[in-house]
């Protein structure tokens, strides 16, 4: 049904994509796998004909005959939305803020002239109720759902006017385990029954292992491998499929070192936000964020903390890093209580790794001025050639060389910026670094090499990591012991291995079924 | 898209070129503003006047280029005197968003910007009397609420970000981290507000010069030649279309390089337009 052949892309004479064909047959999946910049996106852009400025596409694509490439920007306009529909990554920002779901969902039918605005309000209806919003009706807001619902309300509105291929871009990367195994349960039925083609683009390779029926691996612009989904998995014929197959399975050597020592110790920690406003002065019940957790984390050791978005991970990690008062228990490290005035000497030992390479730095400056911005907690930094001398070691732990230190972070890839932020974390030799979701924007075998390097680091320097993330092959490859956090409470704790093996609270059980290919991989 | 627009050119040149006419003027001008010659009144160009003379026999020409000095430095110092008070507001009621301190700055910005702004300036040159001085002054006060908001709005949204978070685990405290990392990141925005503001500030000057509160004469003002003018629209109107198209041309030229420099320096619209 979708046919494409020979497609070559380049912008502004910049080579993009190189000869890629693909065939997706109705009612199929076809999974779109690569790490980024390998030109999945960019194919998903020319099948919809939404390319950037410059860009000059060749080859074929066609759908049920008709070449899209070949056709006028008004006859793009009458498939776009009916026949080929997209569904983006980040469903916050894919909804208009001030429109209501029912009226957005309804746009693609009044656009194209399919129903009259009563009909397309009951249909937008239908569809909502399918994707399983039933229940919230048509006049709420974005702003007022989750994620997980946002991408609900994107993919009613892409399945509006029944097209023939839907292209999910990313669909579920923004979301938890949980809910990216409700999308993904959402589009298999969807495909099911109505019939349609969906191209499925992803750089998780257990995402498609459970959907996808048909799959093609694209590395650079080109795909270098494409089959059916368990034979291209298993076999691995082709080297970078089994580089990316390796490295998402990757765990890093490492022993257990942990000291009986306890470094950081949390005691019925409480964390209470304010509660919403009523009325002028009163406040409701102030909301729990953090409610009553307690844990050890020792010399040398790696601790896992997971759950769900919003079950207070990152809030935990802010107390901890004497950022923000907690209400409630106590917080020592080193035998000293942590508070927002933890004195300098003590904040050098405690530092952060951030999710976001792209965040966690000043845009403008170099990246010899960002490594060193610890150094502040110093009682006398080093200056001058001293402190580029301690920068380039830093730069150096990290597998960079120390010419980087003139070059801005724009200049860096995400998995480098990662790199920068863990050099920035040991400038001061810390003995405990937390990382807040530290690999989870990065792709596959970058993440791999980033995990051995902490693993690495964490054996030379004695580290503990308090390891928190959502992704939990990734904590099973790294930490010793977990943490399962659920509303602002530690549900469960072990060893890593049995808490994976025989989870006791059904918390982590859906934790555990939701993580797409875990046991599979 | 070309990256460096078409009218953003115009505006520099014109803003540029009144800039190197009011420099200019601090050390030479064709005839001295301040001896009437009443015989020469109201002459036609010529080589020597080469825009003509006013009522009182003054080289129109020499007018203008002092009367651009006057406007640009008022202006200057007003849109001064708003960065320099209002910038560092905006960054503290940032750095203590939702404190009773943020209340009490923005609320009482909000009071300010509440006033017809001309109004109080007039008020206050009555009662302080009419002068240069005096005319930075209301124009100034004026501009402090203007670039606290922009300041505070672009702050905000600075203050979200992973690196501040990290340069507070690196032990920086608020002050530190508003000089350090906020207000390079908000620059931009900065920029763009003073050139706009700028403009404002030179028809607020004019507009005071006009009604007689700004610079005293015999200092020249564009303003005030609108209002000598006046009263000789119709037999001698080049004297009155002078004065009015160079603060035309001014104002035209600073909005012209506002916008322009907000299309260059605003990473939002430049995504977009690539």
């Amino acid at each position: 049904m979708i046919h494409v052949k020979n497609l070559s892309l380049s912008i502004h004479g910049t080579p993009i994509l190189d000869q890629v064909s693909l065939t997706i047959a109705e009612g199929q999946i076809f999974g779109l796998v690569g790490e980024s910049g390998s030109g999945k996106s960019m194919t998903a852009l020319a099948l919809m004909q939404l390319l950037p400025t410059g860009a000059v596409a060749t080859g074929h694509a066609r759908l049920d005959g008709t070449d899209l490439l070949a056709l006028p920007e008004a006859g793009m306009r009458a498939l776009r939305g009916a026949s080929l529909a997209m569904i983006f990554q980040e469903p916050m920002t894919a909804l208009n803020p001030v429109q209501p779901i029912g009226v957005q969902v309804a746009e693609t039918l009044l656009i194209h002239g399919a129903a009259d605005r009563g009909k397309a309000r009951k249909i937008a209806r239908d569809c909502l109720h399918r994707v399983g919003l039933g229940h919230i009706g048509t006049e709420v807001y974005p702003h007022a759902l989750s994620g997980g619902q946002r991408q609900r309300v994107c993919i009613a509105a892409a399945i509006a006017l029944r097209p023939r291929l839907l292209i999910a871009d990313e669909p579920t990367t923004a979301l938890d385990v949980t809910t990216q195994a409700q999308i993904l349960d959402l589009l298999k039925a969807l495909v099911t029954e109505q019939n349609m083609a969906l191209l499925l683009i992803t750089h998780d390779l257990a995402v498609v292992t459970d959907t996808a029926s048909r799959i093609a691996v694209m590395h650079q612009g080109r795909i270098v491998e494409q089959g059916k989904t368990t034979d291209i998995l298993r076999r691995h014929r082709h080297p970078y499929t089994r580089t990316l197959c390796k490295a998402s399975a990757h765990r890093p050597e490492r022993q257990n070192h942990a000291a009986p020592e306890p470094l950081l110790q949390l005691s019925k920690v409480v964390r209470l936000y304010p509660g919403r406003r009523q009325g002028f002065f009163r406040r409701g019940t102030p909301l729990r964020a953090v409610d009553g957790v307690s844990f050890d984390l020792h010399y040398g050791e790696s601790l896992g903390l997971v759950g769900e978005s919003g079950c207070g991970k990152s809030t935990l990690a802010r107390a901890i890093l004497g950022l923000e008062p907690i209400q409630g228990g106590r917080i020592t490290a080193f035998g000293k209580p942590v508070s927002p005035q933890l004195p300098n000497a003590l904040r050098a030992r405690i530092q952060v790794v951030f999710q976001d390479p792209y965040g966690s730095f000043n845009p403008r400056w170099r990246v010899e001025h960002l490594v060193a911005e610890p150094l502040h907690l110093m009682a006398n930094p080093p200056v001058g050639r001293a402190r580029r001398d301690h920068v380039a070691e830093a730069l150096k732990a990290v597998h960079l060389t120390p010419k980087d230190m003139d070059k801005y972070p724009h200049e860096f890839s995400g998995g480098q910026r990662q790199r920068i932020a863990i050099a920035r974390a040991l400038m001061t030799h810390p003995d405990i670094i937390v990382l807040d979701e530290a690999v989870s924007a990065l792709d596959v075998s970058v993440r791999a090499r980033i995990l051995d390097l902490l693993a690495t680091l964490q054996t030379r320097m004695k580290l503990g990591y308090l390891f928190i993330s959502h992704d939990l092959t990734v904590v099973r490859a790294i930490t010793d012991r977990v943490l399962v956090m659920q509303a602002g409470r530690i549900v469960e704790h072990g060893a890593t291995r049995a808490v994976f093996s025989s989870p006791r609270h059904a918390c982590t059980r859906t934790l555990l079924q939701a993580a797409p290919g875990l046991r599979a991989m | 898209m070309r990256r460096f627009p078409l009218a953003l050119w115009i505006g520099v040149a014109l803003s540029a070129l009144f800039l190197i006419t009011a420099l200019l003027s601090l050390v030479w001008v064709p005839h001295d503003v301040t001896r009437l010659v009443i015989a020469g009144r109201l002459q036609p160009a010529s080589t020597t006047f080469p825009l003509g003379t006013d009522q009182f026999g003054r080289d129109i020409l020499s007018m203008l280029m002092v009367g651009a000095r006057t406007s640009i430095a008022v202006a200057l110092v007003a849109v001064g005197i708003g960065m320099l008070i209002g910038v560092p507001l905006g960054l503290a009621a940032a750095a203590l968003r939702g404190s009773l301190p943020d209340e009490i700055i923005m609320r009482g910005n909000d009071l300010i910007f509440a006033f017809p702004s001309l109004v109080i300036a007039i008020l206050i040159t009555a009662v302080f009397g009419p002068s240069a001085v005096n005319a930075i002054l209301a124009i100034g006060i004026f501009n402090i609420p203007v670039f606290a908001r922009v300041a505070r709005g672009g702050a905000l949204g600075v203050w979200t970000l992973d690196y501040i978070l990290a340069a507070r685990t690196a032990g920086k405290g608020r002050v530190r981290i508003s000089a350090e990392h906020i207000l390079p990141n908000i620059a931009n925005l900065l920029i763009v507000q003073a050139t706009i503001q700028f403009s404002l500030g030179i028809l607020a000057e004019a507009a005071l010069s006009y009604v007689g509160l700004g610079a005293r004469p015999p200092t020249p003002s564009w303003g005030r030649m609108l209002a000598e003018a006046q009263t000789m629209i119709y037999t001698h109107p080049m004297l009155a279309l002078l004065p009015g198209g160079a603060i035309m041309l001014m104002v035209l030229g600073l909005n012209l390089m506002g916008d322009g420099l907000r299309d260059l320096l605003d990473p939002r619209i430049r995504r977009a337009r690539q």
